[in-house]
């Protein structure tokens, strides 16, 4: 009998934190994409709610909270954390497990916003980008979905086997901003 | 130069890939003959004003766009999600 | 020298600094250029063509003349304006473009064969003979005329770039922009005010206005404090706003300070991408010069700057100043001198119905003509009706009226306008969508008048913005008519200049006119005026005078040059910050990467991937031993690859079997689940786009594989396929390609250690070749696929991605334990051209179905996407060239791709050449060097023989052409 062990991307690369900013490894548990067949986004949706208790969430959105949260993942697209997707979900949407292949992290701080603004083009202020917003969008030439989970908190995703870099810039871009502080 | 996603708003342009005009919708049928297949495959305009783009917001949601702007003064006019246009112009 | 009086410098902390090489002391505050002047220092540089002494002309960054380098090794910075370059402990500076010294420059030479160096000079002399240009002339020239020079070593990568966002982005913050700020920031709006200096204020940090009742600089100080304590306002001061771009998007260049700089970790510079809503161009005007004979003596300075000088740093540019102008400025300036102690010789004021209440030599209705003293002012010369006069002054301060500052304005391609009154091109509204000049950019010269202005363009922002503006307090301030004559060269003999940091003079913009270089986009190009890193600044609207002059078109008429992107020089390293080592692509690992690192596998690039290239082992001493010896690894017993790089996406829905007929050449839909079938793909243009193998998982569930090169590219055509294509299809689809982790296990041995490790042992017969399906390895839920890209008996076995390294090192155990082990990219790349199966070295964008001899998989009975266009006959000519594969026959056994293949008697040139080696290497399960490649009609030729050229490597060789297929033809291996 052998016995596999699970060893996340992001072994040995983190926490990290530097001056008001800490990044750590987010464990979301397990990660489904779900994509709702032709016509069938309300019955998802609804199947969602019953399910999970969170319906399906609108583009740029996310729902729930730590341990359970719907994010929209792209066109289509949205990724369930957390739970394991309810069987009942797959009449109406295309299921993958997408637990594996993702380096999740939290950035998290006073100035984790200015570390973003480094590497995102995405406009990232209070009143834009709220807690509960998600996007699709780019960090330093990695595809990346980033949400924002708290009012100085945000969830960041990248391909598992970009972790090494993900961490490289975002601890450089972390340096350049806490050397600015006094 | 920024564009818009039509799931995502206004965007950067390094989020999204140019694939050329939007007459790449309009695939001819196997058998539409040679010429016709030459035109879709080949020949474009190329105005000096309105155009239809077509855009993959890659680094982005994955949505295929079609953006109409002004090739003269660089305005984006508008943008429709490529399998809006096609549903509603089938 | 120094004067007495507090200025904005702090005299408690003095700041040690060097100027070629000897050491100087000068105070928090000042500038480079401040504390030279300070030091008396009037010579700073050497002029661009003619290496004429130079001093400082200037008090910002349309600084002319004193350009130097700073800095030494990986930091050296060359042209850096001593205008702005913020004084710090420790900062090392030296002239520029003078040699041996700045004091005595050999090539000052040139500057008495003016005559022959005029404008077009290169133009006509350096014709001939016409390969001298690029090895004698240009060389030359280069050397003789330039400015400073990079250090040659790699950047010291110490800057950063980054985004910003807001509803209102105020460039400039003088007191236009500062009061549009406060308008807007109390309104609500998210206001972004970028300012070039290093404090915010304008000129009111020059001038002794006041505002509201006080010093204009106490002012612009508290009303910066207010806005820097809102939430909704962010003040970048040391930032020049570089460009303005489609959309609203604008660059920005962020110096830090000193001491923030200085600190570990910091950058040294930011670039910016600021994207705004809407913008206010606040940036204020420049002073104009006037030309007359040797205008361009150290010493000769702008008036606003000497006003500068002498006000903000307390620094007197000279001990006895001449003020000559055309408008009141140059009597601001007098008072302003003679308020700070420094003697005022004359006041030369070119127009004829000016007064003068101040205390000194007044010169109504004259001019000056001439200045004298080679290496600084010594006096000048002035003219009047009643005749000329000689007049001593080490400093002169000159101008000639203002030129608003609205080249971010022309950045997309707008045109401004002439303005009578003020003498001078002003912005026309909508030159950039979304931007609004304001103050003194658009021609409002007074303080009171810029205020206001301010306020009023904030307001009419925010009312496009959709948001109420707030009632504010326009602070009382000076409301001085503008009042000008104009005057853009006093007429004469000698060489008056007017593009400083070109040396392009009077005479130059003539001859070009006179040469019928009349538009003066040509006069531009023809005489050098307004290029290099000032972009004619000061000299822009001066040469276009002289030049409407001489053609006898009004100023209107001449119109001016385009500006463009950027505004001040930016260094690449800064724009392109992060983008060296590490920072240049994103690097993407496979799970096995630390365990093949340590097994000492050279790792390769295969597009954003590493790829390990062979697994030395103790004794080999080059890749090839190897190499050959993983092939045989694997022929004779198990190897064992990560694959995990392929492209993987999982596709379901009820049309998911129609969606794959579409895109493949082949079918799909009549796969039968837990079954896998090779595909190709072509694009719409009839040429294969990639290949790969899809499993069918279930009824409405497939796993397409790609290549490892194309897999965005294939996602990107999968999705247009779907959207652009066929979105009434009920298809959906993502890529789990980092979702698991895959090793192909090939070689005899490959079930027996597969079925040591499966919880469930798999059969030849109950998995056969091209089946798949699932198995458990202990807790562990896995995909298995019997498919081989080497042409054994062969599985891929994925599981999640967090099992990957822990497989990979089981597997290894395993397979060396059964005499296998792993094997790389060389050994893969081997094992594939003895079965003859192709990668991107062979379907490289030219190559159709029918080259590759797979026009079979072509399906007639339905449409996919290329089909048409492959059928088009220029694709199906027997004469293109055809897959084959090669073996030397000749003396020489090496065959090498990339090499073009010829008849045997023909002579290996272009267009003899009949195909080329696309894929080669040695066999050592055949015990020679093979070929892959395409040859005109090469299916019909096998058996002959032809030569292989290779020029870059100088190598011929004698082949034979065969069949692609060179090991076990008949498959026979692939399902034992």
């Amino acid at each position: 009998m052998v016995d596999l062990i699970a060893i996340s991307p992001l072994e040995g690369l983190l926490p990290l934190s530097i001056g008001t900013v800490t990044l750590s490894e987010d464990d979301p548990g397990v990660m489904t994409g779900i994509a709702a067949y032709k016509g069938k986004e309300k019955a998802l949706s609804t199947a969602l709610k019953k399910a999970h208790g969170m319906a399906a969430p609108g583009p740029n959105r996310a729902l729930g909270k730590a341990g359970a949260r719907a994010i929209w993942f792209g066109h289509g697209m949205i990724l369930l954390q957390g739970p394991k997707a309810d069987k009942a979900l797959m009449r109406h949407a295309a299921l993958t497990d997408q637990s594996d292949g993702w380096a999740v992290v939290r950035l998290s701080g006073a100035e984790a916003r200015d570390v973003l603004a480094r590497l995102t083009p995405i406009d990232l202020r209070e009143s834009v980008f709220k807690r509960g917003h998600t996007a699709r969008t780019e960090l330093a030439h990695m595809m990346a979905s980033i949400t924002r989970t708290g009012a100085q908190s945000w969830q960041i995703m990248v391909f598992q086997s970009f972790a090494k870099t993900l961490v490289h810039d975002l601890r450089r871009a972390m340096e350049r901003v806490a050397a600015r502080k006094v | 130069m920024r564009l818009i996603c039509p799931n995502c708003g206004e965007r950067d342009v390094r989020e999204f890939y140019y694939a050329g005009f939007a007459a790449a919708l309009d695939r001819p049928a196997e058998d539409a003959g040679v010429e016709v297949w030459d035109d879709y495959l080949h020949n474009r305009d190329n105005p000096a004003g309105e155009a239809r783009d077509l855009w993959y917001h890659e680094s982005g949601c994955s949505a295929w766009v079609v953006v109409r702007r002004d090739t003269a003064s660089h305005a984006v006019l508008a943008a429709e999600l490529a399998c809006d246009v096609k549903a509603g112009g089938a | 020298m120094r004067i007495e009086g507090a200025g904005l410098i702090n005299r408690d902390k003095p700041i040690g600094f060097s100027f070629d090489g000897r050491p100087y002391q000068g105070f928090e505050g000042d500038t480079l250029a401040s504390a030279l002047l300070a030091h008396d220092i009037r010579l700073v540089g050497r002029s661009f063509k003619y290496h004429r002494p130079r001093g400082i002309m200037t008090a910002g960054s349309e600084e002319p003349n004193g350009l130097v380098t700073v800095g030494l090794e990986a930091g050296q910075e060359p042209n850096v304006r001593a205008t702005t370059a913020e004084l710090y402990e420790g900062l090392l500076a030296r002239s520029q473009n003078r040699w041996p010294s700045l004091n005595w420059d050999l090539l000052s030479l040139n500057d008495l064969a003016a005559p022959f160096l005029g404008a077009g000079f290169y133009y006509k002399t350096f014709m001939w003979p016409r390969a001298f240009w690029e090895r004698v002339y240009e060389p030359v020239i280069r050397r003789a005329a330039g400015l400073g020079a990079l250090s040659g070593k790699p950047d010291n990568d110490r800057n950063e770039r980054g985004f910003a966002h807001c509803d209102l982005l105020i460039i400039g913050a003088g007191p236009t922009g500062l009061m549009a700020a406060w308008m807007a920031a109390k309104s609500g709006a998210d206001v972004i005010i970028c300012e070039e200096d290093t404090r915010t204020g304008g000129r009111l940090n020059a001038e002794t206005f006041e505002v509201g009742g006080k010093p204009g600089h106490q002012w612009a100080r508290a009303i910066t404090a207010r806005l820097s304590a809102m939430d909704n306002v962010r003040v970048m001061t040391r930032t020049s706003v570089t460009g303005a771009y489609d959309q609203g998007t604008y660059g920005a260049l962020e110096r830090l300070a000193p001491d923030v700089a200085k600190r570990k970790g910091a950058p040294d510079e930011a670039f910016w991408r600021i994207v705004a809503k809407r913008s206010i161009l606040a940036a204020g005007a420049l002073e104009r010069p006037i030309a007359f004979q040797n205008n361009d003596r150290p010493g000769i300075m702008m008036a606003g700057a000497v006003r500068a000088y002498i006000n903000r740093w307390r620094v007197s540019p000279g001990r006895s100043v001449a003020v000559f102008g055309n408008n009141d400025g140059a009597h601001q300036t007098v008072a302003d001198l003679q308020a700070a102690g420094v003697h005022v010789s004359a006041l030369i004021d070119a127009r004829h119905h000016a007064s003068c209440d101040l205390e000194v030599p007044f010169f109504p209705g004259a001019m000056v003509c001439n200045a004298h003293g080679r290496k600084g002012l010594e006096a000048i010369t002035i003219r009047q009706a009643s005749g000329s006069e000689k007049i001593q002054a080490d400093c002169l301060a000159i101008s000639g009226g203002w030129n608003p500052t609205l080249h971010l304005s022309c950045h997309m391609g707008g045109r401004p306008e002439w303005n009578p009154d003020v003498q001078a091109f002003l912005p026309v509204e909508g030159m950039v969508p979304g931007m609004r000049a304001a103050g003194a950019c658009r021609g409002k010269f007074s303080t009171r008048a810029c205020l206001e202005d301010g306020a009023q363009t904030a307001r009419n922002v925010l009312e496009d913005l959709g948001i109420r503006p707030a009632r504010v307090v326009i602070p009382k301030a000076g409301d001085n008519a503008f009042d000008i004559s104009p005057l853009w060269a006093v007429p004469g003999r000698g060489r008056a200049w007017v593009d400083f940091q070109n040396d392009v003079t009077v005479k130059d913009i003539k001859q070009a006119a006179t040469e019928n270089f009349r538009s003066v986009e040509h006069m531009k190009r023809y005489t050098t005026q307004g290029m290099a890193p000032d972009q004619g600044k000061n000299s822009n609207v001066v040469a276009l005078a002289v030049l409407a002059e001489a053609t006898g078109q009004g100023i209107p008429e001449t119109g001016t040059t385009t500006f463009r992107p950027p505004f001040v020089p930016v260094p690449i390293a800064t724009m392109g910050a992060g983008g060296s080592g590490k920072g240049f692509a994103p690097q993407r690992y496979m799970t096995s990467h630390k365990a093949s690192v340590a097994r000492g596998a050279p790792m390769i690039e295969v597009g954003l991937w590493y790829r390990p290239s062979y697994f030395p082992l103790k004794g080999e001493t080059t890749w090839r031993q190897s190499c050959d010896r993983e092939v045989n690894m694997v022929r004779q017993a198990v190897g064992v690859a990560d694959v995990s790089t392929l492209g993987k996406i999982d596709i379901q829905g009820k049309d998911a079997g129609a969606f794959l007929d579409f895109v493949y050449t082949n079918n799909f839909s009549t796969l039968k689940t837990g079954r896998v079938r090779y595909g190709l793909m072509l694009r719409e243009d009839g040429h294969v786009m990639d290949d790969g193998t899809t499993a069918r998982l279930g009824d409405r569930h497939y796993l397409l594989t790609t290549t490892t090169a194309a897999a965005g590219d294939v996602m990107r055509h999968l999705e247009f396929a779907h959207q652009c294509l066929q979105p009434q299809m009920d298809v959906r689809m993502i890529s789990v390609t980092e979702q698991w982790a895959q090793f192909a296990v090939a070689g005899p041995k490959a079930r027996d250690l597969l079925n040591d490790l499966l919880n469930e042992p798999v059969g030849d017969e109950s998995w056969p070749f091209m089946s798949c399906g699932e198995v458990a390895i202990g807790g562990v839920q896995a995909r298995l696929f019997r498919i081989s890209f080497s042409g054994e008996q062969g599985y891929e076995l994925a599981v999640p991605a967090r099992f990957g390294n822990s497989l990979f090192r089981v597997l290894l155990d395993r397979a060396e334990a059964m005499g296998g082990g792993p094997y790389g990219m060389e050994a893969l790349n081997i094992l594939r051209i003895e079965k003859g199966f192709i990668t991107h070295a062979e379907i490289d964008g030219r190559v159709t179905a029918f080259d590759l001899g797979m026009g079979r998989m072509v399906s007639a009975k339905k449409d996919c996407i290329g089909k048409a266009a492959s059928m088009r006959p220029g694709l199906m000519d027997e004469a293109r060239g055809q897959l084959i594969g090669l073996k030397p026959v000749g003396a020489v056994k090496e065959l090498t791709a990339g090499a073009h293949l010829f008849a045997e008697g023909d002579e290996a040139v272009r267009v003899n050449s009949q195909g080329y080696i696309s894929s080669a290497g040695f066999s050592p399960t055949l015990g020679h060097f093979m070929g892959m490649g395409f040859l005109q009609r090469g299916r019909a030729r096998h058996g002959e023989v032809v030569r292989m050229v290779d020029h870059l490597r100088e190598l011929q060789a004698l082949c034979e052409v065969i069949d692609p297929v060179l090991f076990d033809p008949e498959g026979g291996r692939v399902r034992g």
